[in-house]
């Protein structure tokens, strides 16, 4: 408790505060308690919470030295090793998993926000990344574009340009040879997308404005778009992020064989909260079995029924093949559904493409996305509202 | 004319202007590092020696070897603009007025480019940071690419208000301005004074910068009357400073080199 006061440093003196072994109970206790009565050590004139309040939205993140964090990172290796030998393990073998396994375990949380949960992790994944300082023991900053203020998105877009100078300088040597041809080697980019906003401000370690995301995003768009570009599709590659191909494709369930030489397949299908899975044989006979049950006993109501048959009935195949059925969860109508879902997919791996093509156009590939909607507080239903008294 | 005889006087004024170069602990800004080191005592007479030394002489580095009157005309550094676009402050150095296009007086553009180089290699020479600015589109990656071949800094983006002004906040604290800076265009965009002119003029920072014929040359330290538009004269411009600023740098390791210190102070 280091006082700046004159007064209060003047008092402290004189009833002993200075003292290694003195307590400031001592002063604020009451004299029949043994202490040297209520002292008031610390006499502000002027308190107001105004002064007193700092402008945190000013400060901007919070910055820890490099130091700060060094020692984080050490703790963190301490604390890594103690763990091991709580958990009986090897220290000198253990990962992440392992840490993230022991914290699990020791301190069972049941929040249901996972990042609010306990967490030990190197310090470099928890702290953001920041920069360290630009300029040397002589002052003289390290980056040649540091008094911009934005030194990496500058130096990208000042590299950019020069590749653009370079590739137009190729394309100006082979005209004078005579060599140049207008629709030759463009950047082949294949599934890709640009890096985002985020993603480019964490390569950079800076922030960038939108307006300056769109003209770095341009000038890589002018780039791709002149001819000879390719010798730059490695530069090019680095700011690209792959994407999944998504292909439009349905996925035909494979046709096996099974033992007596009957070809079947086997497909899913869901609808609402119903599972279905489904098992078409191509024996000739049209005997349906759901849940070992038979289908006329299962299904008595003929709409379910016809849901059934519907994608047979449409591909003209109704007496052609078997059906082993499994369903279970939902009502009656939306395991009809989720049946019917099923039989139209296996029954892909039989038809041509053509056909398939029709079941889709006829809605038979497409899931039902439709689910129950929940009920809003204020509210008697999901959209019902109470009734309305005007008075 | 009264013009000439003024120019002549700032020709004799030059050896004052070197002197006036010779700040003690190599022209540090109030505003720069306190965690730049003191040389040692021992080297302290040496270092002193290598920093008085180019002092002496008028044109040490030999600045005015680098160009002719002939090389600025070829580069067609005395184009202005129309009559229209005059600005009055540059009367003093146009040569005249042929077809309505201003030409500027190379003579006066040789001295004045004399000055201004001789200045730029004291201030390399001392290990001043230099700083060039143009808001051209055109000579952008130009005036970077001759920063990064010097080894010195650019700034030909767009200038936020208090680069200069603010830089503790903006920077972070103990950060180092530049000694010197130098404009290849004083305009910007708009066609207005660039604003780095004021912020340096009020940093107590010297400027050189090239002037049109349409530009403000109050404010600039050493002002270079010359054409700022077409790519033959920029070239030029960014070539001879190169030259210069390469030429002092070796120059001074050669003397650090020569009187023995090991490691090069700034």
């Amino acid at each position: 408790m280091e006082a700046t006061n004159i007064k209060t440093r003047k008092l402290r003196t004189m009833y002993g505060g200075f003292h290694p072994n003195s307590s400031n109970m001592r002063l604020y206790a009451k004299r029949k308690e043994g202490a040297q009565g209520l002292v008031l050590l610390s006499r502000q004139v002027c308190v107001s919470s105004a002064l007193c309040r700092k402008n945190l939205a000013a400060a901007g993140p919070e910055k820890f030295t490099l130091e700060y964090i060094q020692k984080q990172v050490e703790e963190y290796e301490i604390g890594k090793r103690h763990l091991a030998n709580m958990m009986g393990e090897d220290p000198e073998n253990f990962t992440q998993e392992d840490i993230d396994k022991s914290i699990a375990y020791l301190f069972p949380s049941g929040l249901f926000e996972k990042r609010a949960r306990p967490l030990m992790k190197h310090p470099d994944e928890i702290f953001p990344k920041q920069r360290a300082v630009q300029w040397g023991a002589d002052g003289r900053p390290f980056h040649f574009l540091f008094y911009t203020g934005k030194q990496s998105y500058y130096s990208l877009m000042h590299d950019l340009y020069g590749k653009i100078l370079k590739i137009e300088k190729h394309q100006d040597r082979l005209r004078a040879k005579g060599l140049f041809s207008q629709d030759a080697q463009l950047i082949s980019l294949g599934p890709s997308r640009w890096l985002t906003k985020e993603e480019l401000e964490l390569l950079l370690v800076e922030t960038i404005s939108t307006h300056d995301y769109d003209r770095f995003i341009k000038l890589m768009e002018r780039m791709l778009v002149m001819p000879y570009s390719s010798t730059e599709e490695e530069f090019v590659q680095r700011y690209r992020r792959q994407l999944e191909a998504q292909s439009m494709k349905q996925m035909v369930p494979p046709l096996e064989k099974d033992e007596n030489g009957v070809a079947f397949s086997t497909a899913e299908g869901r609808r609402k909260t119903s599972d279905s899975s489904v098992i078409l044989r191509d024996c000739g006979s049209g005997h349906i079995t759901i849940n070992g049950q038979d289908y006329l006993q299962y299904f008595p109501v003929l709409q379910d029924r016809e849901q059934l048959m519907f994608p047979l009935q449409f591909m003209g195949v109704l007496g052609r093949f078997n059906l082993e059925c499994t369903v279970s969860g939902g009502g009656r109508s939306s395991q009809a559904g989720a049946l019917r879902l099923a039989i139209s997919r296996a029954l892909l791996s039989f038809l041509s493409e053509g056909d398939g093509e029709a079941m889709r156009q006829a809605g038979l590939l497409t899931p039902d996305p439709r689910v129950r909607e929940r009920k809003k507080p204020g509210q008697e239903g999901a959209r019902r509202k109470f009734t309305w008294k005007k008075r | 004319m009264a013009v000439r005889a003024l120019t002549r006087g700032l020709l004799g004024f030059r050896y004052s202007r070197a002197a006036t170069v010779a700040s003690p602990c190599g022209g540090h800004h109030y505003v720069t590092a306190p965690s730049v080191k003191p040389p040692q005592p021992q080297a302290d007479d040496v270092t002193e020696k290598i920093l008085n030394q180019p002092l002496e002489k008028p044109d040490f580095f030999r600045v005015a070897e680098l160009f002719s009157l002939k090389d600025l005309f070829d580069a067609r550094v005395h184009l202005g603009h129309k009559k229209g676009c005059r600005h009055r402050l540059m009367e003093p150095y146009l040569y005249g007025c042929r077809l309505d296009h201003d030409i500027i007086d190379l003579d006066q553009t040789m001295e004045h480019l004399q000055l201004a180089l001789n200045f730029t290699a004291h201030i390399a020479y001392r290990g001043g940071i230099i700083l060039f600015v143009s808001r051209r589109r055109q000579f952008g990656h130009l005036v970077e690419t001759t920063a990064m071949d010097c080894g010195e800094y650019a700034h030909t983006r767009y200038w936020q208000g208090g680069l200069l002004t603010n830089a503790n906040i903006q920077y972070g604290p103990g950060v180092r301005l530049p000694d010197l800076i130098i404009f290849l265009s004083t305009l910007n965009n708009v066609f207005q004074q660039h604003v780095g002119i004021r912020d340096a003029a009020k940093m107590n920072i010297p400027t050189v910068g090239v002037v049109d014929s349409n530009c403000n040359p109050s404010l600039v330290t050493y002002p270079v009357p010359g054409n700022d538009d077409t790519p033959a004269a920029v070239e030029l411009y960014c070539r001879l400073f190169k030259m210069t600023i390469n030429r002092a740098k070796d120059r001074r390791k050669q003397m650090e080199l020569l009187h023995g210190l090991s490691a090069p102070t700034s």
